[in-house]
């Protein structure tokens, strides 16, 4: 014993510490054991989407083909049949909701962000626009309702796209003001050291600057009037015919949205409308896929 | 000096090049500065000579900056902002009520402390002035001339295209120098031009200042005293007055930079160049 301490350690030997990991010492236990919950929460919250999104292939893609693009919803005891008319509708009415919301939320924005983002009305708006992105979507709805569906004396697109615009307008404004904040004060310092004016300097600096951000809140406020309801039940109705008929755009009228049929078909009592829910609803939502990849990739673009 | 203004004093010259026959193209004469109630700079008077190099010297907080951005009045935008005196530009006061500041930053360029390109190529960059007045005439000519002149066309021309960001700290300086001169601007005001770039891009911003002087009357401030010993012609020194309990920038001191450092006239001079205090 004495013999092996003298060649192996020396006489100053120390004793080395113990760095093995030990499994079933407490604090090791409980860290794997609280690894494992987190492991098993992230699981439990990806259950339901992908439980949704498998569903909507397994059921929705059997239905899926070229007929539901380019074929008008079935009548009660019809077979087949499509959704191009809600597809349109869908795509009219956030067209216009866009042409509505990104002019004037991006203009608020300007003013929250560059022009007086200290002011009584400014703090007043941003408080409005937080407010009304978490405001219950059927409201936007009773809104257009009161404000168009009543004057114009109908259902129809534009009162569709009002509503939807309300949604939209809000989630824009707050999107684009933060990403125009981003912009950095020593390139806004640039342009105006260099004898630019305030509306150049908005123009030509922070509005290229802050473009991907703005572009991102845009899509995603698009993806997210796509697939709403219930401001359209009030508003757009239904419709089984095509928005333009003989020829001629009929937009004063009920218009089929790809978000209310679905609502419609799938409480209906028959097979084939059920099947044709399904297939719409995996059409919305690769819809808003697409947008979102898209503007993914317009904000990696930089 | 044009004639055409009403308000622009017969003898707009002021003393000093009267007495040693210099052109002061600006006479930045700051009598109180004020943000909000603060009085960050009394009693300061500067000329700024024509193809001469001006280097601000001083301790922090004494207002070297804030004389500096107020003789482009980019300080305007700084809330509470408030400058008594007169700055003297070709004999106008460019804080007479009827001069656009925005017209003043023409003709006054800036280099600022963190280099600044925006988030375009290279070439918008420096394109992006001459555009601004719509030059006359070939843009792309004046962008590589402008180039030419910071020395920085070798190194980025054959990546215009490229971001300015995607230059190097010492590059992305000079890119925003050459932005700065592209719209040939009679003065130009550097901010710290170089406290955030290495020394060897220092060096060669130093190099570029020297060149440049003989087209643009420079007025630049910096922390490095060896910085203003190597470029400047003029320098003024401004220290800080703590005795009214704020902290209160003022000159004390003007002259050639050969006296300033070798025979200054002031003690407090004197103490800050032996580098009792900063």
């Amino acid at each position: 014993m004495n013999h092996n301490d003298s060649t192996t350690a020396g006489p100053l030997a120390i004793e080395l510490p113990k760095l093995e990991r030990s499994l079933w010492e407490p604090r090791a236990l409980f860290s794997s054991l609280m690894s494992l919950v987190t492991w098993l929460a992230t699981l439990i919250a990806c259950v339901p989407l992908f439980s949704v999104l498998i569903m909507l292939i397994y059921r929705g893609g059997a239905k899926l083909s070229w007929r539901v693009f380019v074929e008008l919803p079935p009548t009660a005891f019809e077979m087949g049949g499509g959704f191009g008319n809600a597809i349109v509708g869908t795509l009219v009415m956030v067209g216009i909701a866009a042409l509505i919301s990104v002019p004037v939320g991006i203009m608020a924005a300007v003013f929250l962000a560059e022009l007086g983002p200290d002011s009584r009305i400014a703090e007043v708006t941003r408080f409005c626009a937080k407010t009304l992105t978490g405001m219950p979507s059927i409201l936007a709805g009773v809104f257009a309702y009161a404000a168009v569906v009543l004057t114009t004396g109908t259902y129809s697109a534009p009162a569709g796209g009002v509503a939807l615009a309300i949604l939209m307008i809000p989630i824009v404004v707050l999107t684009a003001e933060e990403s125009m904040k981003m912009v950095p004060r020593i390139m806004k310092d640039a342009a105006y050291g260099m004898g630019c004016t305030e509306s150049q300097v908005i123009w030509k600096v922070v509005l290229p600057t802050a473009m991907p951000g703005m572009i991102t809140g845009v899509m995603l406020s698009v993806a997210r009037a796509a697939g709403e309801t219930a401001p359209l039940l009030f508003t757009a109705l239904f419709s089984g015919y095509w928005l333009v008929q003989g020829g001629e755009l009929q937009m004063m009228q009920p218009t089929a949205s790809l978000a209310v049929l679905i609502y419609n078909f799938s409480g209906m009592p028959f097979e084939s409308q059920i099947e044709l829910a399904w297939a719409a609803s995996l059409v919305l939502v690769l819809m808003v896929l697409v947008i979102n990849i898209v503007s993914r990739l317009i904000a990696q673009k930089r | 000096m044009k004639a055409n203004g009403s308000n622009r004093p017969n003898s707009a010259a002021p003393s000093d090049s009267g007495s040693n026959g210099n052109h002061v193209v600006i006479d930045c004469k700051a009598n109180e500065i004020y943000y909000g109630s603060f009085l960050a700079v009394r009693e300061s008077h500067i000329p700024i000579e024509k193809g001469k190099i001006t280097a601000f010297i001083g301790p922090s907080g004494c207002g070297k900056s804030t004389v500096l951005k107020s003789i482009n009045r980019m300080n305007d935008m700084i809330r509470g902002f408030r400058f008594e005196g007169h700055v003297h530009f070709h004999g106008l006061d460019i804080y007479d009520k009827s001069v656009d500041p925005v017209a003043v930053r023409r003709y006054i360029g800036m280099v600022f402390q963190q280099p600044n390109p925006f988030s375009m190529s290279i070439y918008d960059n420096v394109a992006f002035g001459l555009r601004l007045n719509r030059y006359g005439g070939n843009v792309g000519e004046g962008v590589e001339k402008a180039l030419q002149r910071a020395a920085l066309w070798d190194e980025v021309k054959d990546k215009m295209r490229n971001n300015g960001l995607s230059l190097s700290g010492g590059q992305q300086q000079r890119l925003c120098i050459a932005r700065a001169i592209a719209t040939e601007p009679s003065v130009l005001l550097m901010d710290e031009p170089c406290s955030a770039l290495d020394p060897s891009a220092t060096r060669r911003v130093e190099e570029l200042m020297l060149e440049l002087k003989e087209k643009y009357t420079i007025a630049v401030v910096t922390h490095n005293m060896q910085q203003a010993m190597r470029v400047a012609d003029k320098t003024a020194f401004l220290g800080v007055d703590i005795s009214q309990g704020g902290r209160t920038g003022y000159l004390v001191e003007y002259g050639d930079t050969k006296q300033i450092f070798e025979d200054p006239k002031e003690q407090l001079t004197k103490e800050y160049i032996r580098g009792e205090f900063s």
